[in-house]
């Protein structure tokens, strides 16, 4: 089965591609190759993508899919349909389930459930300790051979710096990434929101940048004393992004992520008490959200990654310090990075490297978020300019639990194809399609 | 002036002529206390609930003598003897509650920001009595309207707050009232529950010190609030005795206030902790006046959200209780 995106505009960063006019074929689930005007083949399935964006498939590497355990929130399949409506081929799920993922056969679950949806792939990352406990090594190696493509404490960050040590020791036995969400459990016992001036006005218990900032700078000192391959999730402080910074200078292999809520939205959208505005990290104040920007800007960043993380409104329907943290975010994500690149903060390129090429690199998927010959055929298209309304009722997630619901936005993905198959395309994509731009351009 | 709030949640968002407003009519049902048969019309056949989800004496009662007073009925309900210990959620009790069609919902929650929950899913006012540590609106006011009728205004005075600022409630609505009021406001206590940043609260008006004789020095009021003992488990200071030596209230202190300075404490005391018994008890206390005049603030409150202030002013016809729209957000 073959598949030609025609005439669209690649940017792989994989193979330096940043041109318009091009075309890339897929043939069974594979990519064939980008190919020049004058040089496809006839009698192949057509995609036009003329005026679009065709890029690596995007990769989503922080993620709570909530199955086994509370589906009620989301399971695989709500929420691998919303990952593709958000122009994620891939997406990377945290073990923080019920039970944990720290044993092969949740992980075998997890990935079974993911190809029984049959819409993004599904890659599991492994708990770093048994039952995220932070006590036993997690069996990392037998994971591994299962399928997990990391492992992380997500959610329970790892207090004991000696049990860090050990499973980043351990895991560069397996090659796996130690993902760490820094956070210095004391310092930031019972917070619900950031430290500083708004939890000072709404009484709320704040969580100090620095409980971050410690936890980054320890992650960062033992990535070099074990020389694991160490990965700060969702950082959120100025403090963490000058420890990553420090730590690339040095050499390490250490890489971070943000998620678009925290360079999105300050700490003052807290203000009503909307318990959609509660996350874990929290969102900060501007000056954190600028240095954000900053290493948006300079590459200190590596990825853009959503935390998505479901749950019932039920649960958001409580008292400010009674409700859970998190919001959904897979389908504003990439709208929301859009919004980098209309701010001049980030080019096309740049984006496409944060969303697909680093993360594939980071978790060493070797045939994703390339184009190269060979490679999987996961290929995210996206109108740069298309201008949209979220509507968190027609979210493909079973929650809703969005402070972005209604918000305005430009650029969205289109079309969303895993091994050449198109497994999402935007309701009005005929309409998009008609309205051919001919060149891709940021207006 | 027109007070057209629908609930009163904080200071925070009022502007000096509201709170002005406020205390005015305060002052006007200061009277009725006074008087041999303590009760006006003003709130007949309004129901007022006051719904506390922590243990209060003096504010629950003070809501309650203020709602008699009105000729309200008054419903108190407590945490101790409500649904929630069955697993309830505030909105589902509150819902429950309006569904009986109350006039007003008086609440006191230890979480901050419950108050504005329900207000944002209910369809009665909503007075706040205490949120956790966030705001204690009424607390300013009765505060307010005994500064005010022992020195006659709130502008240019300088006021000294002492104690555990950071999860005062208290501490916060006075400090936003005494500032919009035109008042200057120095805030004293251990490092710790006086964080340096605090200062940020407002944007002019507030200066906080390290020392509480440099706090005090040439202060017109001085305001202790209460030290609560699960602080000094939590580590905030080292003992009940250090903080009594270093941070409690004493005599001498007050040599260093302005003349006539006064004393105030929002209740309830520990006497010999942050406050001595000589100044407790002192001719500078005015503790059970702000007690007094907190029952004054509260018929003001409860007049104007409940109702009655609305039809004397703009004559406008009976509510309808039949017809409420419930919002069911």
């Amino acid at each position: 089965m073959r598949l030609l995106i025609a005439n669209g505009y690649v940017i792989d960063p994989s193979q330096n591609i940043n041109t318009g006019g091009k075309s890339l074929l897929l043939e069974d689930g594979r990519v064939v190759g980008v190919l020049n005007r004058g040089d496809e083949p006839a009698d192949v399935e057509v995609f036009d993508a003329t005026g679009l964006l065709v890029a690596p498939g995007f990769i989503d590497m922080h993620v709570h899919l909530r199955e086994p355990g509370q589906e009620y929130k989301e399971t695989i399949a709500s929420g691998a349909a919303a990952a593709v409506a958000g122009g994620w081929t891939t997406i990377c799920a945290m073990p923080n389930t019920d039970p944990v993922n720290d044993s092969p056969a949740v992980t075998r679950f997890v990935i079974e459930q993911g190809q029984r949806a049959g819409l993004a792939n599904v890659f599991p990352i492994g708990a770093l300790t048994k039952g995220s406990a932070g006590k036993e090594l997690a069996e990392m190696g037998e994971m591994k051979h299962a399928g997990i493509v990391a492992v992380s404490d997500d959610g329970r960050p790892v207090a004991n710096s000696e049990m860090m040590r050990r499973a980043m020791e351990y895991a560069t036995g397996f090659d796996l990434t130690v993902i760490d969400h820094c956070q210095e459990p004391a310092l930031s016992k019972n917070g619900v929101m950031h430290e500083g001036r708004w939890s000072l006005i709404l009484g709320l218990k704040g969580m100090p940048a620095a409980a971050e900032e410690v936890d980054a700078t320890r992650d960062c000192v033992l990535a070099k004393l074990t020389k694991a391959r160490v990965h700060l999730a969702h950082v959120s402080t100025r403090g963490a992004l000058d420890a990553v910074r420090r730590a690339k200078e040095l050499g390490l292999q250490v890489s971070c992520e943000v998620a678009p809520h925290h360079w999105t939205l300050t700490d003052e959208a807290v203000s009503e008490y909307d318990t959609n505005t509660k996350m874990s990290p929290p969102l900060r104040s501007s000056d954190h959200v600028g240095a954000l920007l900053e290493g948006l800007r300079d590459g200190t960043v590596d990825a853009i990654a959503t935390d998505h993380a479901p749950h019932h409104a039920d649960e958001k329907a409580l008292e400010f310090d009674q409700a859970p943290f998190g919001i959904t975010g897979l389908e504003t994500a990439v709208g929301l990075g859009f919004d980098l690149v209309h701010q001049g903060v980030i080019d096309l390129e740049r984006l496409v490297a944060l969303c697909s090429t680093n993360p594939a690199r980071i978790f060493g998927l070797a045939e994703r978020g390339t184009l190269r010959q060979g490679a999987w055929g996961d290929v995210t298209i996206l109108d740069p300019n298309f201008e949209w309304t979220f509507d968190v009722a027609r979210s493909k997630s079973k929650s809703r639990n969005t402070p972005f619901d209604g918000r305005k936005l430009k650029g969205a993905a289109v079309a969303t194809i895993v091994a050449g198959r198109v497994v999402y395309l935007h309701p009005e994509f005929e309409r998009i399609n008609e309205r051919k731009h001919g060149e891709v351009s940021v207006q | 002036m027109v007070f057209n709030r629908k609930h009163l949640l904080g200071i925070r968002d009022l502007s000096a002529d509201e709170i002005t407003h406020l205390l005015d009519t305060a002052e006007t049902f200061r009277d009725v206390s006074r008087r041999e048969i303590k009760k006006v019309p003003a709130l007949r056949g309004r129901t007022v609930i006051n719904l506390f989800f922590e243990p209060s004496t003096r504010t629950r009662t003070s809501f309650e003598i203020a709602a008699k007073r009105l000729s309200a009925d008054a419903v108190n309900i407590s945490v101790s003897s409500s649904s929630v210990s069955k697993g309830e959620t505030l909105l589902d009790t509150a819902r429950n509650l309006e569904a009986m069609a109350p006039d007003c919902i008086v609440v006191r929650h230890s979480m901050a920001g419950a108050p504005q929950h329900l207000a944002k899913m209910c369809n009665a006012p909503i007075v706040n009595a205490g949120d956790g540590s966030h705001e204690h609106p009424t607390q300013a006011l009765l505060d307010a309207l005994t500064i005010r009728e022992y020195k006659g205004r709130i502008e240019g005075l300088n006021v000294a707050i002492i104690g555990d600022i950071l999860h005062s409630r208290v501490a916060r609505s006075n400090i936003y009232l005494l500032t919009k009021l035109g008042a200057n406001v120095r805030v004293a206590g251990p490092g710790t529950l006086v964080p340096e940043h605090f200062g940020e609260l407002v944007d002019h008006g507030l200066r906080i010190e390290r020392r509480i004789e440099a706090a005090i020095e040439g202060a017109d009021v001085v305001m202790i609030l209460r030290i609560q003992r699960e602080r000094q488990d939590a580590a905030f200071f080292p003992s009940m005795r250090e903080y009594a030596v270093h941070y409690g209230l004493h005599l001498d202190h007050l040599d260093h206030a302005a003349a006539e300075a006064i004393v105030m404490h929002p209740g309830p005391m520990n006497r010999g902790i942050e406050i001595s018994s000589e100044v407790a008890d002192g001719s500078r206390s005015l503790i059970l006046d702000q007690v007094t005049n907190g029952v004054a603030v509260r018929m003001a409150v409860l007049y104007l959200l409940a109702g009655g202030g609305r039809e004397a002013e703009e004559e406008a016809p009976p509510k309808k209780n039949g017809n409420r729209k419930v919002n069911r957000k």
